[in-house]
């Protein structure tokens, strides 16, 4: 990959479950495709690590099949934003990039929902994903003591991942009541092998407390963190540990469909019942358009690859198959959804913008994100308000109203190309 | 030599990487990425805040910029996202 400017047919950004299944798609329909991703794996997050230790077959099928087709992997890769129509500025570790598309893919998947409470930002608090990736890439999880805390299905998911490395679980808390819970697991019926496979991640944990209706407050430590203090609305204690990993689920990565111009439906980008976005030439697949898990995603980037290939007709076929995981979203959410106390941890002193070290006090007088990104610097350090964006939406129900490129921060040299700046 | 040996006996450094984290020298598995190398190294924190808190990995992919190191002289690279080379020299608190 030594050409700075590259043209394709079908430009597909992700390569999670969603761009994978897209990518496909459009390169077995005789698309020119590439596949971008800013990561040197394929799979994305979720099927992080299968290509060294496969455990999902189901990833190694769609890994495989897609090394089966013509389609160009543009890994290491990241998008900096839009440079003009139909092209994308992008940055590879050797240089910069330019991508010219005809239709383009976005697969850019979800990140971890973080709410700031006292001590979230000391070293040794990670997103529950976040500490399962590096433990796959060699963090040190061997012995260390973890309290995992927040809510959704990846809590189980990551506490029986860690224990199988080595780690000793202190305890698994989740902050939905088990009254949700209960109706939840009922309601997946429908799904056998989602039920199996909640049944065999509590089968891996036997032993490790798991609760419900239970949340952080604090963490403490000097310069790394040591204890955190839980709470069932109650009473209150203390647990110590090495490592805490909370996450309050997944929110989209909305930025590059913003700078494209893409409308969003609430926080998830709008489509059109062949996945294509409200701009002309763009679709988006998978946890973009809602939080489901890789089926949904798989079945939404199949659609979206067809349909960016003209068959309509393979695309209308798959249509069923994804009303059933759009059920399973609904009940997802529904099930995990935020308790209000969770938009209340933060002390007046506690960091909510860890980039520009802005305070929960200096923020809350602010009418929105615009007006309080102007006057305290809030979301405008590296991570481009992704953290303190996302939970400002949960804290004080701002909404994004719009991104500026890059999207991500990248060297002057990759944005100066054909005129950016 | 016989084959079961051969098939029994450690890997010598085939697949090990030797690196360097602020002048400390660490041996990690291909495949490591450098906040781990950074973690083995007994680093926990990775740089101070603009306030002066200390800082490490949060996200684990790519999207926070907390893990930010300087490698091989390059500033604000994020080493969630970064694997281990042989012979990287990996600076934290820059």
């Amino acid at each position: 990959m030594n050409e700075t400017r590259l043209r394709f047919e079908v430009v597909v950004v992700g390569a999670g479950p969603a761009g994978l299944a897209a990518a496909c798609a459009a390169a077995e329909n005789g698309c020119r495709t590439a596949l971008v991703d800013d990561t040197p794996w394929l799979g994305g997050q979720i099927w992080r690590g299968q290509q060294a230790h496969p455990t999902i077959p189901q990833a190694a099928r769609w890994v495989e099949r897609f090394r089966r087709t013509k389609a160009s992997l543009l890994d290491q890769c990241t998008i900096l934003g839009p440079g003009g129509r139909r092209l994308l500025l992008a940055e590879h570790p050797s240089g910069p990039r330019q991508i010219e598309w005809e239709r383009l893919i976005l697969a850019t998947g979800a990140r971890e929902l973080f709410l700031p409470f006292p001590g979230w930002t000391l070293p040794g608090n990670f997103g529950p994903g976040g500490l399962q990736s590096l433990a796959k890439h060699g963090w040190p999880v061997a012995g260390k003591r973890i309290v995992l805390a927040g809510s959704g299905p990846l809590l189980l998911a990551v506490g029986g991942g860690l224990r199988k490395m080595g780690a000793s679980i202190v305890s698994i808390n989740e902050q939905a009541p088990w009254s949700r819970l209960i109706s939840f697991a009922a309601g997946l019926l429908p799904w056998p092998s989602k039920l199996a496979q909640a049944a065999r991640l509590k089968w891996s944990l036997l032993g490790a407390p798991f609760r419900c209706g239970v949340w952080p407050l604090a963490a403490e430590g000097a310069e790394q963190l040591r204890a955190v203090t839980l709470t069932d609305g109650r009473r209150q204690w203390r647990e110590e540990c090495d490592l805490l990993a909370c996450g309050f689920g997944l929110v989209p990565n909305v930025e590059l469909p913003l700078a494209l111009g893409c409308q969003l439906d609430n926080e998830f980008v709008k489509v059109d019942p062949w996945q294509a976005a409200s701009v002309a030439g763009v679709y988006a697949a998978g946890e973009l358009t809602g939080i489901g898990g890789a089926d949904a995603a798989l079945v939404e980037g199949e659609i979206a690859g067809l349909a960016a290939s003209g068959k309509e007709d393979a695309a209308r076929r798959l249509m069923p198959r994804r009303a059933a995981w759009q059920r399973f979203r609904a009940a997802l959410a529904a099930a995990f959804a935020p308790r209000e106390e969770l938009a209340r941890l933060a002390a007046a002193d506690t960091v909510v913008c860890r980039c520009e070290d802005v305070r929960f006090d200096r923020l809350k007088s602010f009418a929105g994100w615009r007006d309080a990104k102007l006057q305290t610097r809030c979301g405008m350090g590296p991570c481009q308000g992704r953290v303190c964006g996302a939970a400002a939406r949960v804290l004080f129900g701002w909404g994004m109203e719009s991104v500026r490129p890059p999207v991500l921060p990248g060297r002057v040299e990759s944005l100066c190309q054909n005129g950016a700046i | 030599m016989l084959r079961h040996d051969l098939q029994t006996a450690p890997v010598p450094m085939a697949n090990q990487i030797q690196l360097r984290v602020n002048g400390k020298i660490v041996s990690v598995a291909a495949g490591t990425v450098v906040a781990a190398a950074v973690a083995l190294a007994g680093q926990t924190r990775f740089r101070r805040s603009v306030g002066g808190g200390a800082r490490g990995p949060l996200c684990g992919m790519g999207i926070c910029m907390e893990c930010r190191v300087t490698i091989n002289g390059q500033a604000h690279c994020r080493s969630c996202q970064t694997l281990c080379e042989e012979a990287m020299e990996v600076r934290t608190d820059e």
